[in-house]
């Protein structure tokens, strides 16, 4: 088996402490909460971190706090299986409870949470693989290479973001708070995340994940369907999130569609969800929509199926998204 | 959750048995269960060290030098070896001993042995790695049997005689241009079979101990404990490469989490660290990564096939022209063998009066191939059942009844000169058509409302979505696919030539009641060492708790070949069988003669051995064996199997492909096809299985479904794929294995008929019943959405170009399709040209 590289592990009881390890520890530190996608990666040498801070004994990280009609705050620490099974979730934010228990297997879902599928690192399959294997290949630009090897003439990293709660927490216009020994603030979670399959996060080094807050459900329903070779235990190649308010004369009031693993971060298709507003959702509006939105994703070679079928297939799914809302 | 059936378990036979065909716990499923059970990385022996292997990163390249200095001084570090310390060739096959442990001169794959390392601590060995300094000149790689046939000039392995053509292999039997001159319809097909690993649970480990003698001239005693499925056979190699005598080499198979094949050959890893105890005085570990298996391999040889049969109108075979072109990687290990099998068992499923087969495996610059769950059978067994499944189509002929038409009959001799004994294929096709439905399903109904009363039936419907009453369009559709196999209950020859048995078992009774059952058969999961016991328990009739077993140790225990070729339960039972009967009938007489019974009236049961006339009159079992001991001194007894000899014909290469009896499978396939996106759901799968007779019908059942479940995989998903020369998805995420969650509700139907030769009738399970899964669920593609994926797996990507190809408008050449190989007018060997003395002997001939 793969073996760990040697670290420290630090285990702060509270966020301000975290923290100010964290801005002890200085850069090379990392922080870790259920290590689902940090510990394999540091097996295969992705990371080599000194030092971990991890967050598992903050209580204060594993709270579920509001209401479907003021809102509700997630702590970034509660993990996947509980936002899966938890009914307000399960009724007012289906998409997040579909995406969150779409994720891996059972007991992954129960070790990794919210905040660690957030901000998961990128995946290309010229990446995720074990040092020997990249030293064989003289690895890639995102990690101890010059190029990147799925679009050699690229100067970008294009690895892709695979986080499937990611596309439903834009959609859902969630917003996140990052606490650091400097204050905290809190912003827009489609503003976390860059187009750079390098540094895919506008999240500081000395920053930490305390929260997911979404906005009140009020008239919202939401729908997350992702595209991947098996039912169980695959990151997505597809994920179509997408949400939806109704007026009382049954017309589509507003509505977000953003899509997942298509790009280095959560594609919103705004413009072309646009053309639903004001109108009754028909197939035909469907279908159009699906068609402008599927421009939206460039998939390239480096993760499963052939380019070719995640770009066909990309309009039905977005198809059957909008239309479970009919 | 899936939903198992068994149906035809527990069901009596007409002998009455104790133990044979219940359904008790495997011997060791408590131990394993908790975590008790020990395998080879769970071995810990003082002052032990960790060894790993360097790897070449290159797929094809000449070593210039390698510099192990550096790596030597590194403090933790004790040994460091390369090529030249263990020069001797070796491999599992004599005629292809073509591998070292260590790469001597020339790499061949990404991932082949350049050095091994040996330092206190696991941690020290990655930096140690580093330190290795090899200095390469890159060789061009040829990664495709297409380039490997192509660029004859870049030698990969100078076992090839002819460029890259590791072997070749011509056969013709019977009157092959007359059988297709009397067809009325010909047709011919391309298939391709995917490459794929055997994935077992555990990964490679093994454990070396050397034991320094210095009063020894040889100068000491190796000891390895390797997850093996064939001990005796490493044995052997090992002694050879480490020049030690038999005598002074010991291989022992601890528990094996699964092998399915990979654990067959004899390995590097093995060899380097019984080098590396010997070198350092201290015994040395050696586990595999995930990555290191599908590097080490072994696994299922991509082969390309081409296929022309010839029918009568009514579907009688009339002819069949069986072309394999094998990807086999970088070395020989079983692939000459691999090779035979693809074409040597066509003839036992199906009556054909005359059979052509060519094939050739090629070297490439891949892991090795070498035997998975099926080995050889697996890919022409799809590429016929579908063909098949064709030609049913062409001619209008249900294909079910096309099978029926030209079933093997029992006692009957191929026209490649193979003995048939048993065979219930008839009772396994007939057995899955009845459960799935298969007749009422394609009867087609016309109207919706006779679909929702067929629904009402609890019978499957084309279209998703109507059970509901929802009669708009749904993209869903389904298939009913049908397909039958045979297999080997025991290769009939052994992997190196001798007339020496197979498969020996000794028992010790002990004067206190234990029994001691010794046997080098290898439980790698599927329950061999079980079946020792329940089979001594029954003949000696004491319960298996009371049985101690030693299996799997060249020390300890009498030679069994290994757990490969489906022959553990009919040889190592058969000689189980043998040696208690012996032990019996010793007891019976001491029984006998203090019961004033006659022999041929007691029975042993429950610790008892008693008057069946009068249960009464009965003596204790531990009073017999003492009665006995006292007259006839310490009891133990030996028997031994070898199958027998006039079971093939007498031509060169008829080696492969005999068996003492063979199995039979039959399988229908439900699946759901999104015609808009090409996803295939597969919701469930009946599985027949002539199994002759249960030992246990449990354990009969766990390789039944673990046989669907590979195949299921293999035909959906699995797929060992390289690119730039390097493996694709070397993990287990990546590398596409289903999961529970993925796989279908499997329903098993055993059907007992028993085999005049087998252990109380009993046949093989570990393989055969993969076979037909894969070919059933490509038929029931085609059957759901008329499309034909004529290669594994059967992906979505691929189901939809299919789809769209059959589009108005759409390019025929859009359509997935699997590119011929053009081959020279003569292939590359000389044709063999055989037939029967008495061609008759094809049909029924009371053998």
């Amino acid at each position: 088996m793969l073996r760990l590289p040697p670290f420290r592990y630090l285990a702060p009881n509270a966020i301000e402490q975290a923290a100010y390890m964290l801005a002890q520890e200085g850069e090379q530190a990392m922080l870790v909460a259920g290590g689902t996608d940090l510990y394999p990666n540091m097996k295969r040498r992705q990371f080599t971190p000194p030092v971990l801070i991890g967050l598992r004994g903050i209580a204060a990280l594993k709270h579920i706090s509001g209401s479907p009609e003021q809102g509700m705050r997630v702590g970034a620490g509660v993990t996947l299986t509980t936002l899966a099974n938890h009914p307000v979730f399960i009724e007012h934010y289906a998409a997040l409870a579909a995406a969150a228990g779409s994720v891996s297997t059972p007991q992954l879902r129960n070790m990794g949470t919210i905040g660690g599928n957030v901000l998961l690192d990128t995946r290309c399959n010229y990446y995720n693989q074990t040092e020997f294997w990249r030293h064989s290949i003289d690895y890639c630009m995102k990690k101890d290479g010059e190029v990147c090897l799925v679009a050699p003439g690229s100067p970008r990293c294009w690895a892709i973001s695979s986080a499937d709660t990611a596309p439903v927490l834009v959609s859902l216009d969630a917003q996140v708070r990052l606490v650091s020994v400097h204050g905290e603030r809190v912003m827009p979670v489609r503003e976390l995340f860059r187009d750079d399959g390098m540094k895919p996060y506008t999240r500081a080094n000395d920053e930490i994940l305390s929260e997911i807050i979404l906005p009140p459900a009020d008239g919202w329903r939401s729908v997350y369907i992702k595209l991947r070779r098996r039912g169980s235990f695959d990151f997505p190649i597809l994920g179509v999130a997408a949400a939806l308010r109704f007026a009382s004369d049954g017309t589509v009031a507003d509505a977000r569609l953003t899509l997942g693993a298509v790009a280095s971060h959560p594609v919103e298709a705004t413009d072309a969800v646009k053309i639903l507003l004001g109108q009754y959702l028909t197939p035909e509006l469907i279908s159009e929509v699906a068609t402008l939105a599927s421009k939206r994703s460039k998939p390239l070679d480096n993760a499963d199926l052939t380019i070719n079928y995640r770009k066909q297939v990309t309009p039905v799914y977005i198809r059957r998204a909008l239309a479970s809302f009919v | 959750m899936t939903i198992k059936e068994h149906a035809g378990i527990g069901r009596n036979t007409s002998r009455a048995f104790k133990y044979i065909g219940a359904p008790l716990p495997k011997v060791d499923a408590y131990a394993k269960v908790t975590g008790r059970a020990l395998y080879a990385d769970d071995i810990m022996l003082p002052r032990m060290l960790y060894g790993r292997l360097l790897r070449s990163p290159h797929p094809h390249a000449r070593i210039i030098e390698i510099d192990i200095h550096r790596a030597l001084e590194l403090p933790g570090v004790l040994a460091v070896i390369t090529g030249e310390d263990l020069p001797q060739r070796f491999g599992i096959l004599p005629s292809s001993q073509d591998e070292y442990a260590l790469a001597i001169d020339k790499v061949r794959y990404v991932g082949d042995p350049v050095a091994a390392v040996a330092a206190v601590d696991p941690d020290i060995l990655d930096e140690a790695i580093k330190l290795i300094q090899v200095e390469y000149e890159i060789l061009p790689a040829l990664m495709t049997i297409e380039e490997a046939l192509e660029h004859p000039e870049v030698k990969i392995n100078e076992e090839a005689r002819i460029g890259n053509i590791h072997k070749a292999v011509s056969y013709e039997f019977g009157d092959i241009e007359g059988g297709f001159a009397g067809a009325d319809y010909v047709r011919e097909d391309w298939f391709f079979y995917e490459g794929n690993n055997h994935a077992p649970m555990e990964e490679h480990a093994c454990v070396a101990n050397w034991e320094p003698n210095p009063s020894d001239p040889v100068g000491g005693k190796i000891t390895l404990w390797s997850s093996t499925q064939t001990p005796h056979y490493v044995h052997r190699e090992l002694s050879k490469v480490m020049g030690l005598p038999q005598s002074h080499v010991r291989v022992i198979a601890p528990h094996v989490g699964g092998g399915f094949g990979g654990k067959s050959d004899p390995f590097s890893h093995e060899m380097c660290a019984a080098e590396l105890s010997r070198r350092t005085g201290r015994p040395v570990k050696i586990t595999c990564t995930r990555e290191e298996v599908f590097l080490t391999h072994r696994g299922r040889h991509p082969v390309k096939m081409w296929i022309k049969t010839g029918v009568k109108k009514d579907g009688t075979l009339t002819a069949m022209h069986f072309r394999s072109f094998l990807d086999g990687g970088a070395y020989g290990s079983y692939g000459i063998a691999t090779t035979y099998y693809t074409g040597a068992l066509q003839t036992v499923t199906y009556k054909l009066p005359c059979y052509k087969f060519e094939g050739m495996r090629l070297f490439t610059n891949k892991p090795p191939c070498g035997p998975k769950r099926g080995h050889g059978t697996t890919q022409p067994r799809y590429a016929v059942e579908v063909h098949l499944d064709k030609i049913a189509h062409d001619l209008a002929i249900d294909p079910l009844e096309l099978r029926r038409r030209n079933l093997i009959e029992p006692d009957t001799r191929t026209v490649n000169g193979l003995r048939i004994t048993s065979c219930a294929l008839g009772e396994c096709l007939k057995a899955v058509a009845e459960r799935s439905g298969w007749y009422e399903f394609h009867a087609e109904p016309t109207t919706v409302s006779d679909k929702s009363a067929m629904g009402a039936i609890n019978r499957p419907l084309r279209v998703v979505g109507h059970e509901n009453g929802n009669v708009a369009e749904s993209p869903i559709k389904r298939g009913l696919g049908i397909a039958a196999s045979s297999y080997i209950c025991g290769a009939g020859k052994p992997i190196y030539w001798n007339d020496l048995p197979h498969s020996a078992v000794q028992i010790r009774l002990d004067r206190g009641g234990g029994i001691t059952v010794y046997c080098g058969s290898t439980d790698i999961g599927q329950g061999s060492t079980s079946i020792l016991a329940y089979i001594v328990a029954e003949e000696l009739g004491v319960p298996p708790e009371h049985i101690h077993l030693e299996t799997a140790d060249t020390t300890l225990t009498p030679v069994d070949l290994g757990s490969y070729s489906s022959r553990v339960t009919f040889m190592a039972g058969n000689a189980a069988i043998a040696a208690a009967r012996k032990l019996k009938a010793q007891l019976f007489e001491l029984a006998s003669e203090q019961l004033q019974v006659p022999v041929e009236n007691l029975e042993a049961t429950e610790c008892l051995i008693y008057d069946t006339n009068d249960p009464g009159v009965a003596l204790p079992y531990v009073k017999v064996v003492q009665l006995t001991e006292a007259r006839y001194g310490a009891l133990v007894a030996a028997g031994s199997y070898a199958p027998p000899e006039d079971i093939h014909g007498d031509y060169k290469g008829a080696g492969v492909g005999p068996s003492p009896a063979y199995s039979y499978s039959a399988c229908v396939a439900q699946v759901a096809v999104d015609s808009e996106t090409g996803e295939v759901v597969v919701e469930k799968l009946w599985l027949a299985h002539d199994v002759g007779q249960s030992i246990n019908p449990l354990l009969v059942a766990g390789q039944v479904e673990g046989g669907a479940y590979m195949g299921f995989g293999e035909a959906t998903m699995e797929q060992q794929i390289f690119r730039r020369g390097r493996h694709k998805i070397p993990s287990l995420l990546d590398y596409k294995l289903p999961t529970t969650f993925d796989t279908p509700e499997i329903e098993t139907i055993l059907i007992e008929i028993p085999d005049r030769e087998g252990p109380y009738g009993a046949k093989e399970a570990g393989q055969g019943p993969l076979n037909p899964v894969i070919p059933a669920i490509a038929n029931a593609v085609f059957d759901a959405v008329g499309v034909r994926i004529d290669e594994t797996p059967i992906t979505s990507d691929k189901v939809l170009k299919a789809l769209r190809a059959e589009l108005p408008g759409a390019r025929s050449a859009q359509r997935p399709h699997v590119e011929p190989i053009e081959v020279a007018s003569a292939w590359p060997t000389r044709l063999i040209t055989w037939q029967p003395a008495d061609i008759s002997l094809i049909a029924k001939d009371g053998v």
